[in-house]
């Protein structure tokens, strides 16, 4: 064994000599290759619409630094995250900046895959990253350093349309509970008008339907381990949480849910056709868009429903960072302290339009009396959540993990996936919430295993 | 290590007897095969011979320093996986559906093209389209402009009929996939089998004619064994594609919902890229790949003439 | 013979046969009803591409190609053409005298090699992927398209030579003999004996190769990221930020496969040879 263990490397060159000998034209670049200058840093970024905002500025980032070309490899979250963690967690060495978010950062920190950017954001004038908000920043620091700058943060609440429920003469409470709010979401379902009740998320993702799902698991009381890394998930707790959420989904939520996202749910309200929302707060940027919303100024936002626990919404942050491996950190640096400075907030204010405005990054955002104005419905709501976020404390229950929506353990993106896929199964009505659950608690309790075993 | 060996002792000359040839003329011989098989060796094999050295590992990639030895172990959790097995009945559901329902409707389509009329160059023209077609495009396309609940065409049609729209592809997934693999082999099938109709001669066709057999009969008893070859290379070539389905379920289901549409090579992608469990997706692998060599070459020997009838000449 | 038919047998037939023209055309245009569309929708405005009520009738722009162009797809293309043609070359390159080995002057275990090659098609890519990135990290190979060249040539390799091999089999055992005779190398006869008389077959055989290595998207998806990615990786990436716009992705996607519908509508005969391998050798 340990004979094939010296050899490895060896062999591994040999193919690789034989690969090359075979073809003259390895080891030349594609045909799309772009000078590749000295100072061209590649960018892996995760599509969304303010990430597509900052590509669409590159110009005058490079126009403001001449020696700097960015290069974007821009892909779905899911290969995002595939490749990126590929590449990192085995020195590709294909990035020099990656996307990522406060689930990776602490957990790549420690084990050394990404380059310490304290001392950088000290030395940085102007660059402030005190001015992070606070539960953000934490989320991404190891050890007191920030490992990745935030892009933007968000936690989540519940989007209703005002004029539905004063239709209905409801009133929203002003912390309103699940309960509540399955209440008003039957009451405010109209299918004769293409209304749904309440949309939520069905599409398998830990990062989709599960963030969520988790956060209602958390407030019922739910949790994923107890402090010995038991699996719980088919406790009583988890449970009734989970037949809460698809009951809703399958009664009162949006048709197609088991294939619906954030993107089909925001089409869904912006469009009119969906009375409430519990999703994440960035989402309030574009329902207050003119230009993508039919439903402007309508909406009212309260926190995050809950039931056992105080808050309950979670916090994700969409981060970026340099993987140790990068040749050009000062350059990637550069382009990392531009993307998330405060200029660049003000630049895309001012260039775009506010609704365009990353949000829930730093706190001096919310004092720019512009943003302020244009974000007056949800500024107020958006910096509460974050600020009510408690990803140490997530549930009643203690548990040995972090996180809200997520557990801060790498086998997570795995073992959330194939729970999250159990619980699309229940929600497109192939499989019961028993089956489901128990399925899910197999899965859960083979990775906890692996954690008692330390 | 992956190789599919039927047993053949011996070379055949057309004439049947053995031949051993000089060990010089033999060397001379091998030469110009070498290359090809030293390129598909190294980039097919040698991969694999590291999968199978992985799968005796604990390794997750995003766990630094968790790389040791482990033996078995990870097989024995491949065969306690239940999502392991119901991947394996999915790939057999999926393909043999794929494979049987595009071999079916290309034997029905190249009888309709065997005859002349007008416009038969045009319509073979657009029946080739959706072979050319990209798999994620395809998966892509269906998804969307095709069996959208809201917008797709299908659904505008089953409308017109009277029929409340269905979201195809979360109520009926493996069959919403199977389509779209049964719409992109159709033409290839129907290719093949085409040329074989054209193949047949057309002195015994009228033969059977005078001596009174019907189309029917004429078709059953004279095309259908003609075109047997034919079938055989169709079923085996689409197979062989369609077993590694890949990017059309990525585009159109990412192997759910639950679980209901992940076949082997969509569950070993999670194994390896979700978990980043370089060991357990290894064993998975090798797993994998020795069932389906078991299978192919029983499969191959039992079924298919297309081996045996083949011969070399020396 | 036809003016003794009776009449009502002739209205039969001719019925028959409208019936028959008829079927063919409506399962022709339902097959290619999905492309047909496609296309159409890459030339509408997002305001007509998302109805519930398809829009037939429509006035044609090009603002969704101009959007795509403008979204930077010509390295792609280019990416994807090179693979594809340069792939393509070496098949044939090592793929000719592999089929002759295997065919007019065989080796003694041909049918085993033809076995072997045959075989490794079956196998899951993804099972050997996480070697296959060590290895191209190895080489510092990642994100080059040399790497996708020699992959798609490993790939296409065995049926490439499979079939290349049914079309030498076709050629007279004689023609090649009488070269020899003429005292011909080895070399000479298959460059001037043999090619020749299957070119239409080595025709279709680079057709087959270029529509699997154009299409290709595994492979792509994880060893390239930015320099070498090629077309269906960019569609991944443009669907994504165009995900609710389905003329600009229809306008994408048309792009994306034109080139092969094109080679493939060229060279249909070659295609339908290629498919049947000469029938069945």
């Amino acid at each position: 064994m340990r004979f094939l263990k010296t050899r490895r490397r060896r062999s591994v060159a040999a193919v690789a000599a034989a690969l090359s000998a075979l073809l003259p034209a390895a080891g030349c670049a594609g045909a799309g290759a772009v000078g590749g200058g000295s100072g061209s840093i590649t960018v892996a970024i995760v599509a969304n619409p303010q990430m597509q905002d900052v590509q669409k500025l590159t110009p005058y980032f490079e126009r403001a630094h001449p020696g700097v070309h960015v290069r974007y490899v821009t892909l779905p979250e899911n290969v995002a995250r595939q490749k990126i963690t590929e590449s990192v967690a085995t020195g590709g060495r294909e990035f020099d900046v990656v996307m990522i978010s406060n689930y990776e950062t602490p957990m790549w920190a420690r084990n050394g895959w990404l380059v310490d950017l304290q001392p950088y954001a000290d030395r940085t004038r102007g660059y402030d990253p005190g001015d992070f908000i606070a539960p953000i920043r934490q989320s991404l620091s190891y050890r007191g350093d920030l490992y990745s700058v935030p892009f933007y943060g968000e936690s989540s609440y519940l989007m209703y349309r005002r004029d539905l429920l004063a239709a209905h003469r409801l009133a929203m409470p002003a912390r309103p509970t699940w309960d509540q709010v399955a209440a008003l979401a039957r009451k405010l379902d109209d299918p004769a008008h293409r209304i749904a009740g309440i949309c939520l998320r069905g599409v398998p993702g830990w990062g989709e339907n599960l963030a969520p799902l988790n956060t209602v698991i958390n407030t019922f009381g739910g949790r994923w381990y107890d402090l010995r890394w038991n699996a719980q998930l088919t406790s009583p707790e988890v449970t009734k949480a989970v037949a809460f959420y698809t009951d809703l989904l399958r009664t009162v939520g949006e048709p197609g849910a088991a294939t619906a996202g954030y993107t089909e749910c925001g089409t869904d309200m912006a469009q009119g056709n969906a009375a409430m929302w519990y999703d994440a707060t960035v989402a309030a940027g574009s329902l207050e868009d003119p230009s993508s919303s039919k439903v402007v100024g309508r909406i009212g936002y309260a926190p995050a429903p809950v039931e056992r626990t105080r808050s309950s919404g979670w916090l994700y942050s969409w981060s970026l960072a340099i993987p140790r491996t990068s040749r050009r950190r000062d350059a990637a640096w550069q382009f990392l302290s531009w993307a998330t400075s405060k200029e660049y907030i003000r630049f895309v204010g001012g260039r775009l339009g506010w609704s365009h405005v990353p949000p829930g990054s730093r706190v001096s955002t919310y004092r720019i009396p512009r943003y302020a104005e244009a974000a007056a419905a949800f500024a107020g709501p958006t910096l509460r959540a974050i600020d009510g976020a408690d990803p140490a404390h997530p549930t009643v229950a203690p548990v040995p993990y972090t996180g809200v929506q997520f557990l801060d353990i790498p086998e997570f993106q795995d073992l959330g996936t194939r729970v999250s896929q159990q619980i699309t199964a229940v929600i497109a009505g192939r499989k019961s919430v028993r089956a489901a659950l128990s399925q899910s608690q197999q899965y859960a309790r083979t990775v906890g295993r692996t954690y008692q075993r330390r | 290590m992956a190789t599919l060996a039927p047993s053949s002792p011996v070379p055949l000359t057309p004439g049947g007897q053995s031949v051993r040839l000089p060990r010089r003329e033999a060397w001379r011989r091998r030469l110009p095969l070498s290359p090809a098989l030293l390129l598909v060796i190294i980039a097919t094999q040698i991969p694999f011979v590291f999968t199978v050295l992985f799968s005796f590992q604990s390794w997750n990639l995003v766990r630094p320093h968790s790389r040791h030895w482990v033996g078995l172990s990870n097989y024995r959790d491949v065969f306690t996986d239940s999502a392991f097995r119901d991947a394996l009945f999915t790939e057999i559901e999926m393909t043999v559906l794929a494979v049987a329902v595009s071999m079916a409707l290309g034997v029905g389509l190249a009888v309709l093209l065997d005859r002349e009329f007008p416009g038969r160059a045009v319509v073979r023209t657009l029946l080739i389209a959706p072979f050319l077609i990209m798999p994620t495009v395809a998966g892509l396309l269906w998804r969307t402009t095709m069996l959208d609940p809201v917008y797709g065409i299908v659904n505008f049609l089953l409308h017109l009929v009277g029929v409340a729209p269905v979201d195809f592809v979360s109520r009926f997934p493996m069959a919403s996939i199977v389509t779209v693999l049964v719409w992109q082999w159709t033409p290839f099938m129907t290719l093949i089998v085409l040329a074989g109709l054209q193949s047949q001669s057309g002195d015994v066709l009228e033969a059977a004619q005078i001596d009174g057999a019907g189309p029917w009969t004429t078709f059953r008893a004279i095309t259908v064994p003609h075109l047997r070859p034919y079938i055989e290379l169709g079923v085996l070539l689409g197979a062989i594609y369609l077993i590694n389905t890949f990017d059309v379920i990525f585009m159109m289901t990412q192997g759910g919902p639950g679980t209901a549409t992940t076949n082997l090579p969509y569950y070993l992608y999670q194994r390896a890229f979700l978990g980043f469990d370089v060991g357990q997706a290894s064993a998975l692998g090798v797993v994998t790949v020795a069932g389906t060599i078991a299978v192919a070459s029983i499969a191959l020997r039992m079924l298919f003439t297309v081996f045996s009838t083949t011969e070399g000449r020396a | 013979m036809n003016a003794a038919e009776p009449s009502a047998r002739r209205v039969k037939r001719l019925l028959g046969r409208s019936a028959w023209t008829a079927g063919a055309w409506l399962a022709g245009l339902v097959f290619f009803f999905p492309v047909l569309w496609m296309a159409l929708t890459a030339f509408k405005q997002e305001s007509d591409a998302y109805t519930t009520t398809p829009q037939l009738v429509f006035s044609p722009t090009l603002d969704q190609f101009r959007a795509v162009f403008a979204s930077g797809i010509g390295p792609y293309l280019a990416n994807s053409a090179l693979a594809t043609v340069l792939s393509t070359l070496l098949v044939l390159a090592l793929g000719v005298p592999a089929a002759y080995a295997l065919s007019i002057r065989s080796v003694r275990k041909w049918r085993d090699a033809l076995f072997f090659f045959i075989s490794t098609k079956m196998l899951p890519v993804v099972a050997a992927i996480v070697p296959i990135y060590l290895a191209v990290r190895d080489i510092g190979a990642l994100d080059d398209i040399g790497t996708l060249i020699v992959l798609y040539t490993a790939m296409n390799l065995p049926i490439a030579v499979w079939m290349l091999r049914s079309f030498f089999l076709e050629v007279p055992g004689e023609v090649l003999e009488a070269a020899r005779v003429d005292g011909a190398t080895q070399r000479q006869e298959i460059t001037q004996v043999l090619l020749p008389m299957v070119a239409p077959g080595i025709a279709a055989t680079a057709l087959i190769c270029v529509i699997f290595s154009w299409n290709e998207f595994f492979l792509a998806l994880n060893l390239t990221s930015v320099r070498a990615a090629t077309m269906p990786v960019f569609l991944i990436g443009f669907m994504t930020s165009e995900g609710l716009y389905w003329a600009r992705l229809a306008a994408a996607a048309t792009l994306a496969c034109l080139p092969v519908l094109l080679a493939g509508w060229i060279a249909q005969k070659q295609l339908v040879r290629g498919l049947s391998m000469g029938a069945v050798k």
